[in-house]
């Protein structure tokens, strides 16, 4: 049964791209027919167009690189800092019951309800921006390390009772091991809220290089194409984002002998 | 284990028919004290537990207010945590709390009826056809790779500052999470309890409502909740670029004038909102899924 279906499914696997194929049509066609007169309704070959332009001049290329860069030095400081508390907090039940209650009310305000303040603390330059970033990288680590921890089976920590462990024994034998599948959840969300943060904060504190700001010149110079043009950019980052964190994940999953979700 | 088997050796000890009473044998001494001793040992560490928490923010309060008061940083950058309560007890008394939460509250709960409107129908409509999933998905996949922020740009080229592009991005972020746990609640549909309702040769109609639907409804909940989620954190993200009402513009407001103690006023409550809301969908959620039983996951 299930052999058929995934056969099915995979010859019917073309039928995805009737969609985007079907929309992208109708768009060139009314742009070519003039359907509409409105300066924002850009034909396709203008955003291709576009495009070209910005890879051309080493726009494009700068603005990514300065995002790129942004986003991961965010998030490797948040990730550090993400598991040592995530560490602590499920690791030292004194920790949890000081920090804990703490962190779980910092963790509700919304995130980028921190951008003003950040913006008067760190201005509005690349530190303000990392701050930002490492601070979104750092809430989704820190909730899966600990979560991770916490929900160690506990015949397993019978198991490292029975054998006699000590304590470091248990933490780097048992507990680390069992909680690597909800660390990496962690992190491979770290990775995507990174992302979201970059543009965010490259949005809301504006200053320098970036696809966000790439976005904002379009959108004040009414440039729809350079608008379509940025958000294609960040929906492929964002993607291509995800689709490593999955590899590595499914990867490390391998090397540690855990059956994947 | 060890209690069912006092009780069942009890008769022979105790042929009394009330052997309720015997089983609490009149030994004042003892109990009492054991219980009023352990009591004690327990409040002391609930006290414990209790005021630990505590002792982090009252830290943190102490040295703000030790920094604003000697003068390590100028009030400008951080207003001192009396101004901050001033400013929030200000904002409720004359209002404008009131009538800036009351506007995003609006903003928000429009926003997210929409999207979880349309999420549970597109969840629906794909679940329910395995055709419609496979020519949607993929498109939907591909847009949702987008976050709300890359959307903000073209939607306020195309529908302006107004009330309709903050409806139509919460709409939208709201809608994600909605959609994909509709999905997944109908593809994770226990597969013991289908093949039970196909031996009772049940219609797909009555298989839908009476086994995917009721199994789902958890999973549609934490859609939900999530969805909520989403549009809380992007009707911030709406008002802080474009809005002249709500918590987000009250945050922007407070920025431009350098008024720290109004953006830490609106930041708490901002924080505060949400919390409420996210208990609230903890208790509901929790209610819901009390007196649940967990047999239809173990079949699966």
């Amino acid at each position: 049964m299930s052999a058929i279906l995934s056969v099915g499914r995979g010859s019917r696997r073309y039928r995805g791209w009737i969609l985007p194929i079907a929309a992208i049509a109708v768009w060139w066609l009314a742009s070519n027919q003039g359907w509409s007169q409105s300066g924002l309704f850009v034909s396709p070959e203008k955003v291709a167009a576009t495009a070209w332009d910005q890879m051309a001049s080493g726009k494009f290329w700068r603005a990514i690189s300065a995002s790129l860069a942004r986003n991961l030095s965010g998030f490797f400081i948040g990730t550090t800092l993400g598991l040592v508390l995530g560490c602590l907090l499920g690791l030292s039940r004194y920790f949890e019951r000081l920090v804990g209650p703490s962190f779980n009310t910092f963790k509700q305000i919304s995130l980028f309800a921190w951008i003003p303040l950040i913006s008067v603390w760190f201005g509005l330059g690349d530190v303000a921006k990392v701050v930002f970033l490492s601070l979104a990288a750092l809430v989704p680590v820190v909730v899966n390390t600990c979560d991770g921890l916490r929900n160690v089976p506990p015949n397993l920590l019978e198991v490292a009772r029975v054998y006699g462990f000590t304590r470091w024994q248990t933490i780097i034998g048992v507990m680390l091991p069992s909680a690597l599948p909800s660390i990496f959840t962690g992190l491979y969300l770290a990775l995507v809220y990174s992302w979201l943060a970059t543009i965010g904060a490259e949005y809301l504190l504006v200053s320098g290089e970036g696809i966000g700001n790439t976005l904002i010149d379009g959108s004040e110079h009414f440039m729809m194409d350079l608008v379509l043009f940025g958000m294609v950019i960040i929906g492929l980052v964002g993607w291509g984002l995800n689709a490593l964190a999955r590899t590595l994940e499914r990867r490390m999953q391998r090397l540690y002998g855990i059956a994947p979700r | 284990m060890a209690r069912a088997q006092t009780v069942r050796l009890e008769p022979y000890t105790a042929p009394a028919p009330n052997d309720n009473v015997k089983r609490f044998p009149p030994s004042p001494a003892r109990p009492v004290r054991k219980v009023e001793v352990s009591r004690t040992s327990a409040w002391r560490v609930s006290l414990g537990d209790k005021a630990l928490p505590w002792l982090l923010p009252l830290v943190l309060l102490g040295l703000w207010y030790l920094g604003v008061e000697r003068g390590w940083l100028s009030e400008q950058v951080l207003p001192p945590p009396v101004y901050v309560y001033q400013t929030l007890s200000d904002l409720v008394t004359s209002g404008d709390l009131w009538l800036n939460a009351s506007a995003s509250l609006q903003r928000v709960v429009v926003g997210f009826t929409l999207g979880a409107l349309i999420g549970i129908a597109l969840g629906l409509a794909m679940g329910l056809s395995r055709t419609l999933e496979d020519y949607l998905l993929p498109t939907f996949n591909a847009l949702v790779q987008i976050p709300v922020l890359g959307w903000l740009p073209f939607a306020l080229l195309l529908f302006g500052i107004g009330e309709t592009l903050k409806y139509v991005l919460i709409a939208k972020a709201a809608l994600v999470p909605i959609t994909l746990c509709t999905l997944q609640a109908f593809r994770q549909a226990p597969k013991g309890l289908l093949e039970v309702g196909r031996a009772y040769g049940f219609s797909r109609r009555q298989s839908v409502t009476s086994i995917v639907l009721p199994a789902a409804i958890p999973t549609l909940f934490t859609g939900l909740r999530l969805g909520f989620t989403k549009a809380w954190l992007s009707l911030v993200v709406v008002e802080l670029v474009a809005s002249s009402e709500g918590l987000g513009y009250l945050i922007v407001y407070g920025r431009q004038l350098f008024q720290l103690d109004l953006v830490m006023a609106a930041v708490v409550v901002v924080g505060a909102l949400g919390l409420v809301i996210d208990r609230g969908f903890d208790y509901a959620e929790k209610r819901l899924n009390r007196g649940r039983p967990t047999a239809g996951g173990s079949l699966s």
